[in-house]
């Protein structure tokens, strides 16, 4: 069959096939904007931290009237207090072992700075941007990270400072992807760095396999797998423990710890907050992405119904109009299949047209949604992807009209004429 | 003819109910969808305090220079909060008809009634100023002096959901409350104040946050009690001293500044007075960098700290195509009612209908499918509401709601562009040539 008397046909209800194609091409360019949306999204929820997140949960608490943590002293009885809090910790049944810490990962607080393989440099501008974790020597066996490389910390290590107290630490531990970006020929361990610009050497002691930021924010996505662990205990008037439940024991373990937190010490606060588990704080830092490809989700699948549904109802228009037509083109003696490929032709036709708008919309979308909301660049493949379900998609949808089409009795020729 | 043209259409649609029932349901998803986004978006990017938001202003300084930026997208903006000197610097100067710097913090509260553990507050920091100058509704006593600030008085403002919590909604002005350890004279209590974005200060909160603003405690005298600040540090090096004096001490930017003033003439004499500020700690040998202040009035304010979810405005972008697609849809839908019943339309124009005649039936029950798709748009657009809550970040989803002026603006919405979708169809159906139609036949 030559495609030009579709095409002639076609020009007989030019709104008709304009309106279709410009449902194509708009369908084709929001889906594969969506799509593109929701698989950087479901990228990023699904990304390891580094850690074991099973039976793992965080404490944190305030202590009412606390020392100021601004002299000597106060410093000393504030880590007094918190040692005390986790010998309570560490002596619960169910707990298999607790660090302090001043954060973990995904949750929303974070000790950010640079790292730089000369002293004195900008703080700024360092060799490589990279997130500060402080606990103790139980905190890779507590938060379950690889050690693949030097030594962990030992008890000796540890030291303890006030929260704002600028001190580097001598000897910390960083992440694989930090160590390769400070020296590329993998030999850290053992090697000096200085920390945010300072001028105290500090000497890499180990290296872990990954320990994702807190951050899941867009500032914080150029130095994600940079973690810096450093062997201290910090002091200020609250403290936070990641603690690990012997396997299966997380929930008794999460309600044993206010009671005896506040039998050690009750003037303190502990409130609904204070005690979260960490699927809990996964959950609450990818609810926004997991929302958003909800949502992307919901829009595709309203707009690929509502075409499929446009499709459908057009087609079946125009079958009614050439009813007749049809019935000459079967007395004539064209096969069933040959009107049904008819129409299936004129579909693709159409939604070939509009697809080739709709590549163009797709790319000036995601220029648009670039410029103005920072969102990377979409991948060909994505626009190929949208290509391949909207042409699909109309194919699908003309199918039963094309069927109904089909069946149109080769008498009706003769009829009514 | 009003009620006969409405009758014609509903004849009409119920002669073909499979195609009407698709177009009533693109409408409704259409306009379901956008409304839905409209909701969260409206509730995110509202003005705050739309009756002064253009007479408040937040001053920036350049205390860091070049080597400060840390993100270079950010148009060489200086930094987005104060250090401490610079906050004091500028109270001090008092330049603007109200100012206050102020500062997060997160204190521990003793409650009176002894059998209650301690509690942990949000709250700020601030001056007295900060009160008049928002405009903050008291429902008992007010806030403090400006001799309150000076002798760094230990009064509190509490709101009206902590003095529930607390003294049980009484009246609870002049009760003594245990803060961080230290007693505190209630001088006031505020009516219902929750104005979100959390706009005098986004800086520390982000602007949508989950965390309540309980308490608000006179600025000078949290930073005597060393009253640590909750919020952001940044730092363009590392603090030499330590501990909250060693913060005070460096160049770390961790106050929040607002300013009121009342015209342009104002605005632009303390615009004047920043710009000498920053020439006298030039020329006293603190800065080597040029000249880059900022004076923003709140919404720019807002603006520039992106204060707007960047994916509530990408859902609105999103919806809105939705919604052309279904219209798309509708007026093709129609295209195809309408031209079906050419010969009706042949019949009554050889009775002597005018055109005006025929846009007026047609229009009417386009007008019917927006109509019922509004209805049905409601629907959905209530349950889209409601699903929202469950996906989207807390701080964000408990302020979309549904209010009378959104349905009306779905309803009107619906049935304005069904009518738009409707106008093309209608055309081509008065554009019918009676004589070609009737000799066919």
């Amino acid at each position: 069959m030559t495609l030009h008397p579709m095409i002639a046909a076609l020009r007989k209800h030019k709104a008709g096939v304009v309106l279709i194609a410009m449902q194509i091409a708009l369908t084709l360019a929001i889906v594969c904007n969506a799509i593109f949306i929701i698989y950087a999204r479901v990228e990023n929820v699904r990304r390891p931290t580094g850690m074991d997140e099973s039976n793992l949960f965080m404490v944190t608490q305030q202590w009412v009237g606390a020392p100021s943590g601004d002299d000597a002293a106060s410093i000393q009885k504030l880590d007094a207090m918190q040692r005390e809090d986790l010998n309570t910790l560490r002596s619960l049944s169910d707990v298999e072992s607790v660090t302090p810490v001043d954060t973990l990962p995904l949750f929303p607080s974070s000790w950010n700075g640079s790292v730089a393989l000369k002293p004195g440099t900008d703080l700024r501008s360092g060799t490589a941007r990279s997130t500060y974790y402080f606990g103790d020597e139980q905190l890779l066996k507590t938060l379950g990270l690889h050690l693949i490389a030097g030594r962990n910390f030992t008890a000796a290590d540890i030291t303890n400072k006030g929260f704002r107290d600028p001190a580097e630490a001598s000897m910390v531990i960083i992440t694989k992807a930090l160590a390769d970006k400070l020296y590329p020929q993998g030999d850290a361990v053992g090697k000096v760095i200085y920390l945010d610009g300072g001028n105290k050497p500090t000497t890499i002691i180990g290296e872990v396999e990954r320990l994702q930021v807190p951050s899941v924010d867009s500032w914080a996505s150029s130095f994600v797998w940079n973690s810096t662990i450093e062997p201290m205990r910090l002091n200020a008037n609250f403290s936070r423990y990641a603690i690990r439940a012997k396997p299966g024991r997380l929930d008794a373990a999460m309600r044993a710890v206010p009671p005896a937190l506040y039998a050690a010490n009750p003037m303190r606060v502990l409130d609904d907050d204070s005690i979260k588990s960490f699927k809990d704080i996964r959950a609450e830092a990818y609810r926004a992405d997991i929302g958003m490809a909800v949502l992307m989700g919901v829009v595709c699948v309203i707009l690929l119904a509502v075409t499929a549904a446009g499709i459908v109802g057009l087609t079946s228009f125009w079958v009614g109009q050439r009813h007749r037509q049809i019935g000459v083109r079967r007395a004539l003696g064209a096969r069933k299949v040959d009107i049904l490929h008819y129409f299936q032709l004129e579909n693709l036709l159409i939604a070939g047209t509009g697809a080739v708008i709709g590549i163009a919309l797709a790319i000036g979308l995601n220029m648009v949604l670039m410029e103005n909301f920072a969102m990377d660049r979409m991948p060909v493949v994505y626009v190929l992807c949208g290509l391949v379900i909207v042409m699909v998609l109309g194919q699908v949808a003309v199918f039963v009209p094309a069927r109904r089409a089909s069946n149109v009795p080769p008498v009706v020729a003769t009829r009514t004429v | 003819m009003l009620g006969y043209y409405v009758d014609l259409a509903i004849r009409s649609l119920k002669r073909s109910p499979g195609l009407t029932l698709l177009m009533i349901l693109a409408v409704a998803f259409g306009v379901a969808a956008s409304m839905t986004s409209y909701s969260v978006f409206r509730a995110v990017s509202g003005d705050p305090i739309p009756w002064k938001s253009s007479q408040l202003y937040v001053p920036q300084i350049d205390i860091w220079g070049p080597k400060g930026r840390l993100d270079q997208t950010d148009n060489n903006d200086p930094p987005d909060a104060m250090d401490y000197a610079e906050a004091v610097d500028l109270m001090r100067a008092h330049r603007a008809k109200f100012q206050s710097a102020m500062y997060r913090v997160s204190p521990s509260i003793v409650p009176p009634d002894p059998t209650m553990h301690p509690i942990n507050v949000g709250g700020h920091a601030v001056y007295s100023e900060f009160f008049p100058m928002l405009d903050v509704p008291f429902k008992y006593g007010s806030g403090w002096s400006a001799e309150s600030d000076a002798q760094r008085a230990a009064v509190v403002v509490i709101s009206s959901k902590l003095n529930q919590k607390l003294f049980g909604g009484a009246n609870s002005v002049g009760k003594t409350l245990d803060i961080d350890g230290k007693d505190y004279r209630v001088v006031g209590v505020l009516d219902n104040w929750n104005p979100k974005p959390v706009f005098y200060d986004v800086v520390n909160t982000g602007g949508f946050t989950t965390e309540q603003e309980d308490v608000f405690l006179p600025f000078q005298r949290a930073i005597d009690v060393a009253m640590p600040n909750d919020g952001n540090t940044n730092c363009s090096e590392m603090p030499k001293g330590s501990g909250f004096v060693g913060l005070q001490q460096s160049t770390c930017v961790w106050i929040a500044y607002m300013a009121e003033l009342d015209d342009k003439a104002a605005a632009a004499a303390y615009k004047d007075y920043l710009d000498g500020y920053f020439r006298e700690q030039k020329a006293a040998g603190g800065f080597d960098w040029p000249l880059n202040n900022r004076l923003r009035n709140l919404p720019e304010w807002l603006a520039s700290e992106h204060v707007v979810p960047s994916d509530t405005k990408i859902s609105l972008v999103v919806a809105l195509g939705l919604l052309v697609v279904c219209l798309v849809n509708t007026a093709g839908l129609l295209l195809a009612k309408f031209l079906r019943r050419s010969s009706e339309i042949s019949v009554r124009r050889a009775l002597g209908a005018p055109r005006m005649a025929i846009y007026t039936q047609f229009l009417i029950e386009a007008g019917t499918v927006g109509l019922t798709g509004g209805l049905l748009g409601l629907l959905l657009t209530w349950v889209g509401v409601w699903g929202v809550s469950w996906v989207l970040p807390k701080e964000i989803s408990t302020l979309a709601h549904i209010d009378v002026s959104l349905l009306v603006l779905t309803l009107l919405v619906a049935v304005v562009t069904t009518m738009l979708a409707g106008l093309y169809p209608t055309f081509r159906a008065s554009r019918v040539q009676p004589a070609l139609q009737l000799k066919s036949n």
